[in-house]
């Protein structure tokens, strides 16, 4: 009991966001119709790419005059990270653009 | 930059830190604009865009902003590393963009998924040994990131397998205890790290057997799902990849990367629950699997004789009908028929025949993928009709011409109360005066079941590769 307490007041800033974040992802797609399906799963799979920020700051501060196991891994979070951002972004904007086309 | 404002628990701030901050909380915001704007038809496209802008300032300021436990920032060297791999992982990525198929959407949308649940992975992984003794939280965040983000890179790696054809699927009762215990030695061994009092420094091998386990339950969680529902593990490993950036968002105490995660991983649920409901299945019945080991068992009694139709018969059928309904499947998508059939429907309106496309929620390998397709082979958008608003017209429809689809035209949805995919929402092809199926063999719908549709007095099959047949048809009915 006491570590959950603890645990929350030292992550309560988090924890707040979590919680409201939750309701206003269900709230922002709830009304999505079918057709959007699969573009909006694609971006918010880009969206999820988020942890590019991640690998930013891990490679950012890692020590690069040494070689190490740790390196590589850290630079291969970087490329799979700007993989899911990049590519999910590029192939959510080629799918939209269909939908945009023959509405003219 | 580096001018301090002011102490905040005891830790100078500098207008860096600040402004880093406030670029994350103007990142956060743009991520629920854009979704907001991804949910409606008519903005989607400016939605994308806005939430790849939020990402690009939050990647933009942390490069240049983010400083260390230290108070140290990016060294230079750090910055032109990162700068160089990010610009090698973003060619890759537009080119893998650009140049893939239309109807291989689903599976890229998988392999992306894939790609940010290894980085999650591996930024838990290498985070963790520098957790300090005892600190329960951040072990347990870290914990729960790297168990996540594993099974969400495992799990979609063989999705997208499986969407390719490259894996087949392991449905075996067997497989819902081993995953069971799989899953449960996971939590376990998650369990005896975090209550470890060890230093993780000195627990890295426990780090690295806990991503393994979790990489093999990922495995064994996808194998024995069919691949009908693979478009709801896909959107279920989305959320998972989600909540995984959330929790490396905590281990840095990162809010964007949070409320971006957290803001997934609810929307991907959601997403995941509509699928389940378009298909008429609950989540837990997808994921256990019952539908493959039912599906041998149930509706093996419709039998009758099937009959086939010549191309000039049809060719005579179509170019005399009023009402045309096309109900594409993923035999379409997969023949590359989508340029084709939109050349059959002109011709035919050329003739004043009225034709619509009938589109079933989760028709081709995602719902909404079909409408991607048609909307690639310049289909108008007012020719696709939804399910539901179809159906009530279909008595008065002269021919339905059912394009490699299968389970989502069968009856026995309707009215065979042992099937497998009873009370799963169909488009009513049996009620059209006419139908026309075109199919390469009288194999099997991803469901694994007969179709009692095949047998109707008024059906009548055409068989061959979506793509050709079409194309004859075409022909035929230019040569009348």
């Amino acid at each position: 009991m006491e570590q959950a307490l603890t645990f929350f007041f030292e992550y309560k800033e988090a924890i707040f966001i979590i919680a409201l974040s939750i309701f206003v992802g269900i709230e922002v797609i709830s009304n999505v119709p079918a057709v959007l399906h699969t573009p909006l799963m694609s971006g918010a799979n880009a969206i999820s790419g988020v942890i590019i920020v991640g690998g930013i700051i891990l490679v950012g501060h890692a020590d690069l005059t040494t070689f190490s196991l740790n390196l590589v891994l850290g630079i291969l979070a970087l490329i799979f990270g700007t993989l899911n951002v990049v590519g999910g972004y590029a192939v959510t904007d080629r799918m939209l653009e269909m939908f945009k086309k023959k509405k003219k | 930059m580096d001018k301090v404002l002011g102490t905040l628990n005891g830790m100078e701030f500098t207008i860096g830190d600040s402004l880093l901050e406030l670029s994350y909380l103007i990142a956060a915001l743009l991520f629920v604009y854009g979704l907001k704007l991804l949910s409606h038809p008519a903005s989607a496209r400016r939605g994308n865009l806005w939430a790849a802008g939020g990402m690009g300032l939050a990647m933009i300021t942390t490069l240049f902003l983010h400083k260390d436990t230290a108070g140290q920032g990016i060294p230079s060297l750090n910055m032109w590393v990162i700068i160089a791999f990010i610009a090698f992982g973003a060619v890759i990525g537009l080119i893998i963009a650009r140049k893939v198929k239309m109807t291989a959407m689903p599976q890229l949308v998988s392999l992306f998924n894939a790609s940010g649940g290894a980085a999650s992975m591996l930024v838990a992984l290498l985070e963790y040994p520098s957790a300090a003794a005892g600190d329960v939280g951040s072990i347990l965040v870290t914990v729960l990131g790297l168990i996540i983000g594993s099974i969400a890179f495992s799990g979609s790696v063989i999705a997208y397998g499986k969407l390719d054809g490259k894996v087949g699927s392991i449905i075996k009762p067997f497989m819902t205890y081993l995953n069971l215990l799989l899953l449960l030695v996971t939590i376990a061994f998650g369990a005896f790290i975090v209550a470890s009092s060890t230093s993780p420094a000195h627990m890295v091998w426990a780090i690295y057997t806990l991503m393994a386990i979790s990489i093999v339950y990922g495995i064994t969680f996808v194998m024995p799902i069919g691949g009908a529902d693979m478009p709801v593990v896909i959107s279920l490993l989305n959320a998972l990849t989600g909540v995984a950036a959330a929790m490396a968002g905590f281990i840095y105490s990162n809010q964007a990367m949070i409320l971006g995660g957290i803001l997934v991983g609810a929307a991907g649920m959601i997403l995941t629950m509509l699928m389940c409901k378009a298909m008429n299945r609950s989540l837990i019945n997808v994921i256990i699997g019952a539908f493959g080991s039912a599906g041998a068992a149930g509706a093996k009694h419709e039998q009758g004789t099937v009959k086939e139709i010549q191309l000039s018969d049809a060719a005579v059928l179509l170019s005399y009908s009023q009402k045309v309904v096309i109900i594409p499947g993923y035999g379409l998508a997969v023949a590359q028929a989508q340029h084709i059939v939109h050349e059959l429907d002109m011709l035919l309106e050329d003739k004043g025949v009225e034709v619509k496309y009938a589109i079933h929620p989760v028709a081709g390998r995602m719902p909404g993928h079909m409408n991607v397709l048609l909307a690639e082979a310049d289909v108008p958008y007012e020719q696709l009709i939804e399910m539901d608003a179809i159906n009530p017209d279909m008595p008065n429809v002269d021919v339905a011409i059912v394009v490699g689809a299968n389970d989502v035209v069968n009856p026995a949805a309707h009215d065979d109360p042992s099937s497998p995919i009873h009370g799963m929402p169909i488009i009513d092809a049996h009620l059209a005066k006419n139908i026309i199926i075109m199919k390469r063999g009288m194999g099997k719908g991803y469901a694994g079941i007969e179709n009692a549709l095949f047998f109707n007095d008024k059906a009548s099959m055409l068989f061959g590769d979506a793509k050709s047949s079409i194309q004859k048809l075409v022909n035929e009915i230019k040569s009348m």
